[in-house]
C-alpha cells in the first residue's frame, strides 16, 4: 500500500509572523485521488497546497512526495518539482514568451527535450486543453479563462505525477469557469492525481475522492464529498457551506 | 447682492490667461528692443565660422561623441548587471560591496572620474590607456552606479508569481533569473536605460579635460578649439544642435519604448476575466 501513496504530510505547522497559518496538518494523498481543500479565506489552504512543493516553505513537519522527503536540507527540490504540477490562481504564464514557448521552456530547460519533441509534447497538450490554434498568441491575447488552460497544459507538459491546482479558477469571469473545470475534470477521469484549492462546490462534489474542510489552520472535517458538503457533521462545515452555496441568503457571522 | 465688479469663474479665467499672454508678449518685446541683434547674429550665427567646421564636426565630433558614449554605456552595461544581481543576493557581503560601489559614484561628480583614470591612474601605476580605455572605464564605472540601481528596481519589478511558475516547473534559480525574470527586467528597464545612454552622451563632454589628438576630438572639445581659434561662440551652438541630433531621437524612443512596454510587461496580473489586446 506505501507504494500507493504519492503525498505524505505530517503534522505540518507554518506561521507569517505571528499569525499561526497552519497548526498541525497531516493528510495523505494516494495515487489517482483527487482531493479537494475548502474553507473560509485565511483558513490556511493555499498556504498548505504550496507546502507540498515546497514553494511555501513548513516551520515544521515533514512533507514527503513520491517517496522522497522534501523537507529534508539535502532533498533536491527542483528536482522533485519537475513531476509536481502547479497551476495558480492568477495563470502565471510567461509573459515575454507565446503560448508554444510557456509550454516548451520547462521542458528544454530543465528536461533537455530537444526542440522538436518538446513542441511534439507541448502541441498534443495545447490540443487537450482544446487551444492548438492560439499556440503562436502572446498570453495578453488571451482571455483568462484561456490563459489558465494554457497553464494547465504548461504543467502537464512535464509528465507530473501530481498536479495542485490553487484556486483556478476564482479569477475567472463566470462564464469561462466552465472551460477550466471541464479541462480539470477530464484530467480526473484520465487518473490523475489531484490537490485542488477550490470554492467550486458542484465540482467539487462530482469529481473529488475526498474533500478537507479547513479552517483557522486545521483540518475540521474530511471524507467522501457527499458526506463533507452534502452531510457536514460539524457546525463549522455546515455554516460555511450555507454561506457558499448560498451567498444572497447568508446571514453575517456573529 | 452681486457687486458688479464680481465677474463669473469663467469670465476670471479669461482674464487671467489674456494677463499671461500680455505678459508674454511684453518680456519678448522688452528683450527684442534691449538685445544687440548684430553683436548676438555674429557671435553665434557666424556663416563663415559655421560653413569652415562642415564637414569635420559631424565626420570627427559627432562621430567620436557617439562612439565615446555608447563604449561607455555597453562598459557600464556589463558591469551594471552584475551589480544590480549583487544588490539583490541574500549573501550581505554581496549587498554592501554593491552599495557601497553605487553610492560612491553615483555621489562624486564624472569630472573627478575622469581626472583619476585620464592623469591620477597613469601616473601612479605607471600604465598607459589610450583614449578609448579612458573613456570607456570613466564613463563606464559611472553609468554602471546608475544602470545597477535600474536593473535592481527592474528585476524586482517582474512579478514574483513569474518566479514561483518557473520554480514550481523545476527551475532552478539561477535558470530562472536568466530565463524568465531577466528577459522581462530588460523590457521594463529599456525606457530608462535610454535615458541613461542620454546622460552618458553629455558626459561624454568631459573629456576634453584629457588630452586628444585633433582626430579624437569630441563635440565639446572639438567646439572649445574653434572658440579659442576664432573666438566666435558659433561652433558651440553648432555643437548644442548636435547633441539635440543625438539626445532627441532618444528621449523620442524612450518614450515610445516606455508607452509600448506600459501595458504588457509591467505590473501585476490582477487580471480578473478577459483583458484582450489587439
Amino acid at each position: 500500500m506505501t507504494d500507493e501513496r504519492i503525498v505524505s504530510l505530517e503534522r505540518l505547522t507554518k506561521s507569517f509572523g505571528s499569525l499561526a497559518v497552519l497548526r498541525g496538518i497531516d493528510l495523505t494523498v494516494d495515487r489517482g485521488q483527487v482531493i479537494c481543500i475548502i474553507g473560509p479565506s485565511g483558513s490556511g489552504k493555499t498556504t498548505l497546497l504550496r507546502c507540498i512543493n515546497l514553494l511555501e516553505q513548513p516551520d515544521s513537519g515533514r512533507v514527503v512526495v513520491d517517496g522522497a522527503e522534501l523537507t529534508d536540507p539535502d532533498a533536491d527540490i527542483d528536482k522533485a518539482r519537475r513531476t509536481i504540477g502547479m497551476v495558480f490562481q492568477a495563470f502565471n504564464l510567461f509573459r515575454h514568451l507565446s503560448v508554444l514557448d510557456n509550454v516548451t521552456v520547462a521542458q528544454r530547460k530543465v528536461l533537455k527535450r530537444g526542440r522538436t519533441d518538446a513542441i511534439e509534447v507541448a502541441r498534443a497538450n495545447l490540443a487537450k486543453v482544446g487551444l492548438s490554434d492560439k499556440e503562436d498568441a502572446m498570453p495578453v491575447q488571451l482571455s483568462g479563462g484561456q490563459q489558465q488552460r494554457v497553464a494547465i497544459a504548461r504543467a502537464l507538459a512535464m509528465d507530473p505525477h501530481l498536479m495542485l491546482f490553487d484556486e483556478p479558477t476564482s479569477a475567472l469571469d463566470p462564464e469561462l469557469v466552465g472551460d477550466v473545470l471541464a479541462v480539470m475534470r477530464e484530467l480526473a477521469d484520465e487518473g490523475m492525481t489531484m490537490v485542488v484549492v477550490t470554492h467550486e462546490m458542484q465540482f467539487a462534489r462530482e469529481v473529488a475522492d475526498e474533500v478537507l474542510f479547513m479552517d483557522a489552520g486545521i483540518v475540521v472535517e474530511q471524507g467522501p464529498a457527499d458526506q463533507v458538503i452534502g452531510d457536514p457533521t460539524h457546525e463549522r462545515t455546515r455554516t460555511f457551506l450555507a454561506r457558499v452555496l448560498n451567498p444572497a441568503q447568508g446571514k453575517p457571522v456573529p | 447682492m452681486v457687486s458688479p465688479v464680481r465677474m463669473s469663474r469663467r469670465r476670471r479665467g479669461q482674464v487671467i490667461r489674456g494677463v499671461q499672454y500680455a505678459v508674454l508678449v511684453a518680456v519678448a518685446v522688452t528683450l527684442a528692443l534691449l538685445a544687440d541683434w548684430q553683436e548676438i547674429a555674429r557671435a553665434f550665427f557666424n556663416l563663415p565660422v559655421a560653413a569652415a567646421q562642415f564637414p569635420s564636426i559631424i565626420t570627427t565630433a559627432l562621430v567620436n561623441t557617439a562612439v565615446y558614449s555608447v563604449l561607455g554605456f555597453c562598459f557600464g552595461l556589463v558591469l551594471a548587471v552584475p551589480l544590480a544581481l549583487m544588490k539583490l543576493s541574500s549573501v550581505p557581503p554581496y549587498r554592501w560591496i554593491a552599495t557601497v560601489y553605487v553610492e560612491f559614484f553615483r555621489g562624486v561628480p564624472a569630472l573627478l572620474v575622469f581626472v583619476t583614470f585620464g592623469f591620477g591612474v597613469p601616473l601612479a601605476f605607471q600604465l598607459r590607456f589610450d583614449i578609448y580605455s579612458t573613456v570607456m572605464l570613466s564613463l563606464g564605472l559611472v553609468g554602471a552606479a546608475y544602470m545597477a540601481e535600474t536593473i535592481r528596481a527592474g528585476i524586482q519589478a517582474v512579478d514574483t508569481g513569474q518566479v514561483e511558475a518557473a520554480r514550481s516547473l523545476g527551475m532552478s534559480h539561477g535558470r530562472t533569473m536568466v530565463t524568465i525574470v531577466i528577459p522581462q527586467a530588460f523590457r521594463i528597464v529599456l525606457p530608462p536605460l535610454t535615458n541613461e545612454l542620454i546622460l552618458l552622451t553629455k558626459d561624454s563632454s568631459l573629456i576634453y579635460l584629457l588630452g586628444l589628438a585633433t582626430s579624437q576630438y569630441e563635440l565639446a572639445k572639438f567646439a572649445r578649439d574653434v572658440l579659442n581659434t576664432t573666438a566666435s561662440m558659433t561652433p558651440l551652438l553648432l555643437a548644442g544642435l548636435c547633441y539635440l541630433i543625438i539626445t532627441v531621437p532618444l528621449s523620442h524612443l524612450s518614450r515610445y519604448l516606455e508607452r509600448r512596454t506600459g501595458g504588457r510587461t509591467v505590473g501585476t496580473p490582477e487580471s480578473t476575466g478577459i483583458e484582450v489586446e489587439a
